[in-house]
């Protein structure tokens, strides 16, 4: 049955994206699916740090594709994401076709006469091999399909959005010259955004949209555990706890899983068993990263450590 | 089921997401991929590939667990017995016949009666949900409507049937005839449900809307305390409006100049051909806004709405710079920014409003302290009624004011009858000013923003 077979594919997708070292939530392992099977983006929105580009990574490690990212920056445009002329080489060959031109043209009376022959020729420079193709194009030209991270779409320009749609919903880009190339292998897109700006109608109806917060508890000791092999439960139950509740200040920025991850290597170096206000003290630094949230969060840490201690024993 | 997920497409438009025609047509592709068992699954499923906000995939989630509270009429087979208990969790209304039932005679009733006796809950609510979709109640528009509505859902059912059944009953077996009355009491109760959840899905966006409108057009100086804080809520969608409309900086290329500096840096590489070619830009500012506001009795009203309008266009408007004045002035900015509106507005209010206004001195202090913050990019707005009981109304000033900045708006909150009747010096002042508009509703405060906005675009 079809319902049947779509909670085991979705669950394979977790077990599969797990077996990166990717820990999904169970909406996430449907995005990824559903993108899939309807052939469309994800468009991933949430705070930094909390894994939209890793997402990106495991899926192309778990299908053992390439993966083609394009850095979005405010200026970015056609030349450096689509494709571009590869203008110096043309250069090149006319000045070395220069004699065979000569050559060609050489029975030519007139002007016009020199022109009809020159246009039997066809667009000798205007051909796919001075084309240098960027990541988008390059995603398009992958025979065994890819996975294109177009990463921080919220930093490019508006125009630039324009350019992706025709990307995004039919999986093919127009070059003038030389007319519409279809993808090989529909490429699966993944977009990430920090919600800079609001991104345009048009773009977010294309896409899936998949909101990733900060995980819920034990979700993050999973995510913990896959990736600091070497901590012991309970000081990951605590300090997973611990940040639980440094979640709950108002700070200018807020750690996210990233920094968890950081700080339980941090303490692992530092070969501590269980949490005590002093090591965390003096590593607050590596989860938080502005002064004034320092300050802030540093009189709550008695307390913080004890109701993660005490949550530990009940949870 | 199909006919289902387009009532739950209108249901969400009701609650505010956006449904395109396209997105739905990528969610019924979504759904039949993951199918309907699994609940959960489908909720994210829907939540996928129409929400595209945060905010969007709130109202979506509780209007999907408003949705699908109750059993819906099932066509398909498939899925059709795990399914039905586990949507049973929260029946519609409980069966108010509880007494034992079965093994009474009830042939020669009608299906209905039946149904009420032999009390099958699933029995009922699928009959109640497939007449309710006869008796169209995605139609619902108003809380008027409600009693028509139940009365063709039970007609639909078969009401007519079920009273000759009662009658015939109350003489023949009494006992059963009770029996049958509590439960169609219940039914009733489930029916009442039954509308009142479709009032709430299907017909919030048509009251909204229409509360809106009467909103937008009513004076903002006589609205009254209670509509205070729905007042607050529009002049926020507005605001927000305004922001989506105004906040992407558009680059116009100006063809035609020929920005030679980067086009000869671009081409270094070609040893200086010029292959590409760079363009000079217009450059355009960001709106620069000084604003005046009159506090005193008549107009702080329009004032408050204004003022909070104009600070919450942080992404389109770089630089607001707000003076309160009634008999003098000051500047209000850092209150505005640092509380939120209602305690800002009672600590502007305490420090200068409800006097009797005079328009001369405040003026007079404008230029004193604050006339080096116009630049010739600044839009300065005046909102007031320009009545300065009869006070000197220093029009001088405001020549100055006009002519240090790129554009003078005066709002007046009264009708342009009255103008120049009584203590208004609002003719000497409008000379002077680029625009004069009336500014009373919520409608023409956006309207005069939008323009004020627009005209640095």
């Amino acid at each position: 049955m079809a319902d049947q077979k779509a909670s085991t594919s979705i669950e394979a997708v977790e077990s599969g994206l797990a077996a990166q070292g990717y820990i999904a939530s169970r909406q996430i392992a449907t995005a990824v699916y559903l993108s899939q099977q309807i052939e469309k983006p994800i468009l991933v929105e949430g705070p930094a740090g909390v894994g939209k580009t890793e997402l990106a990574k495991a899926i192309a490690a778990w299908r053992g594709m390439k993966m083609i990212r394009l850095q979005c920056y405010e200026g970015l445009d056609e030349a450096k994401a689509l494709y571009e002329w590869k203008y110096a080489k043309q250069l090149l060959y006319t000045q070395i076709l220069k004699d065979k031109l000569g050559e060609v043209l050489g029975g030519a009376q007139t002007l016009h006469a020199a022109l009809d022959q020159l246009h039997d020729f066809g667009d000798v420079f205007f051909s796919k091999e001075f084309v240098e193709p960027r990541p988008l194009l390059q995603a398009l030209e992958q025979p065994g399909g890819c996975v294109l991270l177009i990463d921080e779409i919220d930093k490019s320009d508006a125009e630039f959005e324009s350019l992706l749609l025709e990307i995004l919903s039919d999986f093919q880009v127009t070059i003038p010259e030389l007319g519409t190339v279809s993808a090989i292998t529909p490429p699966t897109v993944i977009l990430t955004s920090n919600s800079e700006r609001d991104l345009g109608d048009a773009l977010k109806r294309r896409c899936l949209h998949l909101h990733i917060g900060f995980p819920e508890q034990r979700l993050e000791e999973r995510i913990v555990e896959s990736r600091v092999p070497g901590i012991s439960q309970t000081l990951r139950r605590q300090m997973v706890g611990f940040i639980h509740e440094i979640r709950t200040l108002d700070l200018k920025k807020l750690p996210s899983v990233s920094e968890t991850i950081d700080w339980a290597r941090v303490l692992v170096l530092l070969q501590a068993g269980e949490l005590d206000s002093e090591i965390v003290k003096d590593t607050l630094n590596v989860l938080l990263k502005y002064e004034a949230d320092i300050e802030a969060a540093a009189p709550h840490v008695t307390t913080f450590i004890a109701k993660a201690a005490r949550s530990n024993v009940f949870g | 089921m199909r006919e289902n997920l387009h009532r739950f497409f209108r249901a969400a438009r009701g609650a505010g997401v956006h449904v395109s025609p396209a997105e739905s047509i990528d969610a019924m592709r979504a759904v039949a991929q993951v199918g309907f068992s699994d609940r959960d699954i489908l909720r994210d499923a829907l939540l996928l590939t129409l929400a595209k906000s945060q905010d969007e995939k709130l109202a979506l989630g509780d209007c999907f667990d408003l949705f699908f509270s109750q059993p819906e009429p099932r066509q398909e087979q498939e899925a059709n017995d795990n399914d039905a208990s586990s949507k049973d969790g929260q029946p519609p209304s409980p069966d108010a016949a509880n007494d034992a039932g079965g093994g009474q005679p009830t042939e020669g009733l009608g299906p209905l009666a039946q149904m009420l006796l032999s009390q099958d809950r699933n029995a009922i609510a699928t009959a109640i949900a497939s007449a309710a979709g006869a008796a169209s109640l995605s139609n619902i528009r108003y809380a008027t409507q409600r009693g028509i509505f139940s009365g063709r859902i039970l007609d639909a059912m078969g009401l007519q049937r079920l009273r000759d059944d009662l009658d015939d009953l109350t003489a023949a077996n009494p006992s059963l005839a009770e029996r049958l009355r509590t439960a169609l009491e219940g039914l009733r109760e489930a029916v009442r449900d039954t509308v009142s959840q479709g009032l709430a899905l299907y017909a919030r966006e048509e009251a909204e809307n229409l509360r809106n409108e009467i909103l937008r057009n009513a004076p903002l100086a006589r609205i009254e305390p209670r509509q205070v804080e729905e007042m607050r809520a529009l002049i926020r969608k507005i605001a927000r409006r305004l922001r989506e409309r105004y906040s992407k900086p558009r680059k116009r290329q100006r063809r035609g100049h020929l920005d030679v500096r980067r086009t000869l840096r671009r081409n270094a590489a070609w040893g200086g051909v010029p292959f590409l070619t760079a363009w000079k830009r217009k450059h355009r500012d960001r709106p620069k806004i000084v604003a005046l506001c009159d506090v005193s009795g008549s107009v702080a009203r329009v004032s408050d709405f204004f003022l909070l309008l104009i600070h919450s266009l942080h992404e389109v408007v770089d630089d607001v710079r707000s003076f309160a004045f009634s008999s003098h002035l000051i500047e209000v900015s850092n209150i505005l920014e640092s509380n939120s509106p209602e305690v800002a507005m009672a600590e502007i209010m305490s420090k200068v409003g409800f006097g009797s206004s005079d328009y001369g001195s405040s003026l007079d202090d404008f230029e004193h302290e604050f006339m080096s913050t116009l630049t010739p990019q600044t839009t300065v707005i005046v909102l007031g009624d320009a009545r300065s009981n009869n006070l000197d109304p220093r029009a001088d000033i405001l020549r100055r004011i006009s002519e240090r900045s790129k554009r003078l708006v005066w709002l007046n909150p009264e009708g342009r009858m009255v103008w120049g009747f009584g203590d208004s010096e609002m003719p000497r002042y409008a000379t002077f000013c680029s625009v004069v508009r009336q500014c009373a509703t919520a409608q023409q405060l956006e309207r005069a923003v939008s323009d004020i906005v627009a005209s640095y675009q």
